[in-house]
């Protein structure tokens, strides 16, 4: 990772170490666990216990947490809550400030999002802008991208790897970045045994955060590796959070449960382009709206030639690869 | 059914269950302690989350899927026994059947217990539930198994349940009983072949997505299943009076041995598929046997599995040697440790390695992971010692509700009344004898024959 243009950008050591507000993230952690210890001995408390879940917001929200009902169950009123005990929560945890919204699929819009295995260079830009637009674990890594560096004279996967190092592009490779591809017939969709996840009328596929069981069925089931699971509590530093959150998007996760990528559904709902496709210096990556005859995807799909990664699965992808 | 006669049964059972010489508390303490040992390091596992675990996303699935996979089989197993006796009205196994569901029982609360442990949010195992929670059903094959799993679970403590209880009250069981039991041997089918759907349904894992996978499943689990509980039933017929023929032996011994050669066959089908026309999918298949790109952790673990597969097959087709008991009883051990092998870690981690993007990971569990599942293992044996024990007691005639007036009355365990009651532990009577008199689930005129005797015991003989 040098400082070519044309490299990862991999935050450095420096930056990860010489932070100013580690020690404020280190204080939030602590005073957690405190809240933590109160929460379980008021718990314990029994019948007197029962009246301070009432009287304390925190304990209130230990409740909710343990009975939150499934996404598609709430109503208006519902929602309102878990928007603002997720927020609460954030500042608990994280001593920071989100917004959390909670946009919903727009009438007559289908997505799908091409990219140009011709023009990408492997830079990694998009794997880290996501990261920390969907403020994904940064210790275990969690990331929804992942480039794959093919030898030329090949397309398949089992010839790559996703390990490089040194300067991109490297001359007898090219490159090609896998993530979610918002099947329409999803294998993951049809594996969860509790309907935590599903598909969305825009074709984006999202996870309720506060419904998944952490069976990792769906994680088996994917053909493209493009489930992440938060195996340990995510961790991330308070500066870095993203404030601006979607409810089923890139809001904080807890620990148990799966997460992907969402198209980046609480930007794109809202007319802006997903993260990664912002920072691609070599604009290999198109999105738009599939049902919009005159939109630049569609005409690609349309006129390029296209690779449907694993077509042969019949899992319909909304997520086209193609060449120049 | 009287509700009070009821709360008799549940008493003595509890009591019986819990009464017994040095040998068994001594067993059941080991077991103890390393559930307790499993219970720290599962807290340690909610503590901190799956991270304690040596499984990552690439191979999101590891000991506790693989243990609860063989576990499936060997809870259907039972049907080898229920099958002939209930529907084919064989004799000969008639006498095993209660232990085989005893086995069947076991294993079933080891498989609950062990998708319980790889949940990342067990504490909201209540999603799963219809009415309050949202289960995907029919379409989810996790849903699916989650039902199945539960029914037998039923269908094999009730089933026996209601047997013991009649014969503890000394009436005929209502004939309808066999309509249940028959029900169950469809059943134990069909939760070894969802278990296997659950696999063989996803195209993302070829490894896994082949036709062969059910039927290879069955096959497997009626040899290690049923070896399983050949040893169980060995062990009750050394240590108990409970009278088991030699016959039952020869029976499940040839079931053994037929399911372990067209377990083979099939191995052998799946082995020329991969290897004759390596494709890519072939990358997981030689993970295991040969090691990918310089990964090959499972090597050393199928060949010798495999090995002794061959070997116990080959053995145990020999009509000499399978009818001689005690050498046929080691290879139950080698074949289900064989099976566990190659059906366990050896068909879950291959499935996920090369992942769908070819990489490379490998999977080692952790102590957590060691040390809980030894922990679930101990809490699946000593719950087959419970039932098995109180079954055997029932069968015996020394737990029936016409005799329980002295013996409620008797302080709970001193070894004056211990001396006074007829325990299991008696010298096993002459099996020529009384072999026809133990028959259970007898018409009520039969019982009086084995009437419980008051009295100092001779020698005893204890588990």
């Amino acid at each position: 990772m040098s400082d070519d243009p044309n490299t990862s950008s991999e935050p450095s050591a420096q930056e990860l170490v010489d932070d100013e507000d580690l020690a404020t993230w280190l204080v939030a952690g602590a005073e957690k666990a405190q809240a933590t210890r109160r929460n379980f001995l008021t718990t314990m408390a029994g019948a007197a216990g029962a009246a301070a879940i009432a009287s304390t917001g925190c304990d209130t929200r230990l409740w909710e947490k343990y009975t939150q009902k499934h996404y598609k169950e709430l109503n208006a009123a519902d929602k309102q809550k878990l928007i603002a005990r997720v927020e609460a929560e954030a500042a608990d945890r994280y001593g920071v400030e989100i917004k959390v919204g909670d946009p919903r699929p727009l009438p007559g819009v289908g997505y799908a999002y091409a990219l140009n295995l011709s023009y990408c260079i492997g830079c990694r830009r998009c794997e880290y802008a996501c990261a920390r637009e969907n403020n994904t674990s940064r210790d275990p890594e969690i990331h929804y991208i992942r480039v794959l560096a093919i030898e030329k004279g090949t397309m398949s996967v089992e010839e790559s790897e996703s390990d490089y190092e040194g300067a991109v592009p490297s001359p007898d490779k090219y490159y090609m970045p896998v993530q979610c591809h918002q099947c329409d017939h999803p294998p993951c969709v049809r594996a969860c045994p509790v309907e935590a996840t599903w598909k969305e009328k825009d074709g984006i596929v999202v996870v309720d955060y506060d419904w998944c069981i952490g069976c990792r069925y769906c994680e088996a089931a994917c053909p493209y590796w493009a489930r992440r699971f938060n195996f340990g509590a995510p961790t991330i530093r308070p500066s870095e959070i993203n404030p601006v959150q979607g409810l089923l998007s890139n809001r904080l996760r807890p620990m148990g449960v799966i997460e992907k990528c969402t198209f980046c559904l609480h930007r794109t709902r809202v007319g802006r382009y997903p993260a990664c496709l912002e920072v691609c210096p070599t604009g290999s990556r198109k999105f738009g709206n599939l049902l919009d005859p005159n939109s630049e995807v569609r005409q690609i799909i349309q006129s390029k030639r296209i690779f449907v990664f694993k077509e042969e699965l019949g899992t319909i992808p909304r997520f086209y690869y193609y060449f120049d | 059914m009287d509700p009070s006669e009821l709360l008799h049964f549940l008493i003595d059972t509890t009591r019986s269950a819990a009464r017994g010489g040095r040998a068994f508390y001594s067993v059941m303490a080991v077991l103890g302690a390393i559930m307790a040992a499993a219970g720290f390091a599962y807290s340690q596992q909610m503590l901190h989350g799956l991270s304690v675990t040596g499984m990552s996303d690439h191979v999101s699935w590891g000991l506790y899927i693989s243990n609860f996979t063989f576990l499936v089989g060997v809870a259907a197993a039972a049907v080898m026994l229920v099958l002939p006796t209930y529907v084919m009205h064989d004799v000969d196994l008639r006498n095993a059947v209660l232990i085989g569901e005893g086995v069947a029982v076991g294993a079933l609360v080891m498989c609950l217990c062990f998708v319980t442990v790889d949940m990342g949010g067990p504490q909201r195992f209540w999603h799963l539930m219809p009415g309050i929670g949202r289960p995907n059903w029919p379409v989810s094959l996790l849903m699916w198994d989650v039902i199945v799993l539960n029914g037998y679970l039923a269908l094999n403590t009730l089933i026996p349940f209601y047997l013991l209880f009649s014969k503890y009250m000394n009436r005929k069981p209502h004939p309808a009983y066999k309509f249940f039991a028959i029900l169950s041997v469809f059943w134990a089918v069909s939760i070894h072949l969802t278990t296997a759907f659950l696999y063989a349904s996803q195209p993302a894992r070829p490894f896994w997505h082949t036709a062969l996978l059910g039927p290879r499943f069955l096959a497997s689990a009626f040899c290690a299943g049923t070896a399983l509980i050949m040893l169980v039933l060995w062990f009750i017929k050394t240590n108990t009076a409970y009278v088991i023929k030699d016959e039952t032996f020869r029976k499940l011994a040839l079931i053994v041995t037929v399911a372990a050669q067209i377990n083979l066959i099939m191995l052998a089908s799946e082995l020329f598929v991969e290897f004759y026309h390596p494709t890519q999918h072939t990358g997981s298949a030689f993970y295991l046997w040969f090691g990918l790109h310089g990964h090959a952790p499972l090597v050393p673990w199928i060949w010798p599995a495999i090995g002794a597969n061959v070997i116990v097959t080959v053995l145990m087709s020999v009509n000499t040697y399978r009818k001689n008991i005690a050498r046929v009883l080691p290879l139950c051990v080698v074949l289900f440790v064989a099976v566990w092998v190659e059906k366990g870690m050896g068909m879950i981690v291959p499935g996920f390695t090369p992942s769908p993007l070819g990489e490379v990971v490998e999977y080692h569990p952790t102590w957590v992971e060691v040390t809980v599942t030894l922990g679930v293992w101990a809490l699946g044996i000593s719950i087959i010692i419970v039932l098995v024990r109180v079954a055997i007691s029932i069968e015996l005639g020394m737990l029936t509700h016409k005799n329980r007036e002295g013996f409620s009355h008797q302080p709970f365990y001193t070894p004056r009344a211990q001396a006074a009651r007829p325990t299991m532990h008696q010298p096993r009577p002459q099996a020529e004898s009384l072999g026809k008199q133990h028959v259970p689930h007898a018409s009520p005129d039969q019982q009086p024959a084995y009437e419980p005797r008051n009295g100092p015991q001779g020698p005893k003989k204890k588990i």
